[in-house]
């Protein structure tokens, strides 16, 4: 491991200074960055420990909710706003991880994570060009059972693994970030980038900023995120799902989806939202069909077949669990 | 000779102070094994996905791997050694010997340490809770019904004592 500089952020101006000079990280919970340091995913010069900052707060708001980047992924889950108001939310954080790790890593961080692409964590080199730009796709050609559907390219076809971000996204949520011109919001939905022909770039977040907070509208007492994975706890989703539903009886008036496992970014099933209003969440071939028409785009790749069914499945159940499943 | 990277620590481990010397690169599982000697505490995985090196850093079961020594400084850092310090074993440690909820040992102070925060959080309502808040610490042996005995017997033991 490169060996670098460490200190640690009185203020935020001393972090927007030290994101100012190159060859920089910050590091918070570290549940990712020692990782990567040991992988040698990153080589900084500096790292900045930005974990005594006084962002770490989870509030209520006129809106909805605002949770400080630094608000401990543990804290969150537990706190009794978040459990009551925001299933979604807090099932998506309890469904992460382990509880060692949520009690050292943070909001921010969480969405901030990288791809569990086995080329891309890979302790040998071999072609990735989220890692090595340029140096093609291994996974496009080799083991294709953990990747996209959605929204691949040629050049990548990782998943993002964040529970997190998945539930942010069905909520349209915001992530606040700051960098030395002010702050500014980036929707949920759009944080994470799909590969395109620039797989090395993740995120939206620029070298020059930091992750502040994040805001979701709500309450949304009718959500809720299923995760289906290879064993009961302690492992990323294969696929997951992440609901917000408004009705009238059992009667869908708003519906919102996002998925895991699926693409590099939460993917909203934007034409089954719309097809689902008006459906009965009792009846299970409505629901079905709406969700289908999300998945005339699917793409998938030659042994990840089974996640166009295994998720629309999931998306039908999460619903009926969200609307709070009777018959 | 001290190379360029090393940084100077203080770390109160089980109660008593100490400054140590480590490369800004150590984590806190070798800080405290090559250190302090505190060899009760494992390197499992040494990449936050068996639980082994679970201690509690100010009150919160964590990973030491996963932990650069660096970000402790300061901090209050709780091992396995710490858990019985008059040599009267901590009502977990009794409860592992009383459940055989051990074989090779290898993962057991992860699994007493991160027992012993999640009855202090009271994530011991039922045997499904215990297994989901117990899930950070793998066991090979698989000796996972017993462990899940042991934290129920020790939940039981440690709310007499306060009641």
């Amino acid at each position: 491991m490169r060996t670098f500089s460490y200190e640690r952020a009185a203020n935020v101006d001393d972090v927007l200074s030290a994101l100012g000079q190159p060859d920089t990280c910050l590091i918070a919970g570290g549940t990712e960055l020692v990782n990567w340091l040991k992988e040698g995913i990153e080589a900084p010069q500096h790292v900045v420990d930005i974990s005594g900052l006084p962002l770490a707060d989870v509030e209520v708001t006129a809106d909805g909710l605002r949770l400080g980047a630094l608000a401990r992924m543990s804290d969150v889950a537990a706190d009794p706003v978040v459990r009551r108001d925001y299933p979604v939310l807090a099932d998506s954080l309890l469904q992460a991880a382990s509880p060692q790790l949520r009690n050292m890593a943070t909001i921010g961080g969480n969405l901030m994570q990288r791809t569990r692409c086995p080329y891309f964590r890979a302790d040998v080199a071999l072609p990735c060009n989220k890692r090595t730009p340029g140096s093609g796709c291994a996974a496009l050609h080799g083991d294709t059972s953990s990747q996209a559907i959605f929204g691949w390219s040629e050049g990548c076809v990782a998943t993002h693994p964040s529970d997190l971000a998945v539930a942010l996204a069905a909520l349209g949520a915001q992530i606040t970030v700051l960098g030395p011109d002010g702050s500014r919001d980036i929707p949920a939905t759009e944080f994470h980038r799909l590969p395109g022909e620039e797989p090395h770039r993740h995120n939206e977040l620029r070298s020059d900023e930091l992750i502040t907070a994040v805001t979701a509208p709500g309450p949304v007492p009718r959500s809720h995120y299923l995760k289906v994975r290879d064993r009961v706890s302690y492992e990323f989703a294969v696929v997951s799902a992440a609901a917000v539903v408004e009705c009238d009886g059992r009667i869908v008036t708003t519906a919102r989806v996002a998925l895991g496992g699926v693409a590099h970014r939460p993917w909203r099933l934007v034409a089954a939202e719309e097809a689902l209003v008006g459906v009965d969440l009792d009846d299970i071939s409505a629901l079905r069909s709406a969700v289908e028409r999300s998945f005339t785009e699917a793409r998938p790749l030659p042994h990840n077949e089974f996640k166009v069914e295994l998720a629309q499945r999931s998306t039908v159940r999460a619903l009926r669990t969200a609307g709070g499943e009777t018959t | 000779m001290p190379a360029e990277s090393d940084t100077k620590l203080s770390l109160t481990v089980n109660g008593d102070a100490n400054q140590i010397s480590v490369d800004v690169r150590a984590t806190l599982v070798d800080a405290l094994r090559d250190r302090l000697g505190l060899t009760g505490t494992k390197k499992g995985c040494d990449r936050g996905e068996c639980g082994a090196c679970t201690v509690l850093v100010d009150g919160r079961r964590v990973l030491a791997c996963m932990t650069l020594a660096v970000t402790a400084d300061g901090k209050d850092i709780m091992t396995i050694e710490g858990l019985a310090p008059d040599g009267e074993l901590h009502p977990v440690q009794q409860a592992f010997l009383e459940n055989d909820a051990f074989q090779c040992g290898f993962c057991t102070p992860g699994q007493v340490v991160s027992a012993v925060a999640c009855v202090a959080e009271g994530h011991v309502a039922s045997t499904e809770e215990i297994r989901e808040w117990m899930s950070g610490n793998l066991c090979r042996c698989a000796a996972y019904p017993q462990i899940v005995a042991a934290v129920t017997a020790a939940a039981a033991a440690l709310e007499e004592d306060v009641a």
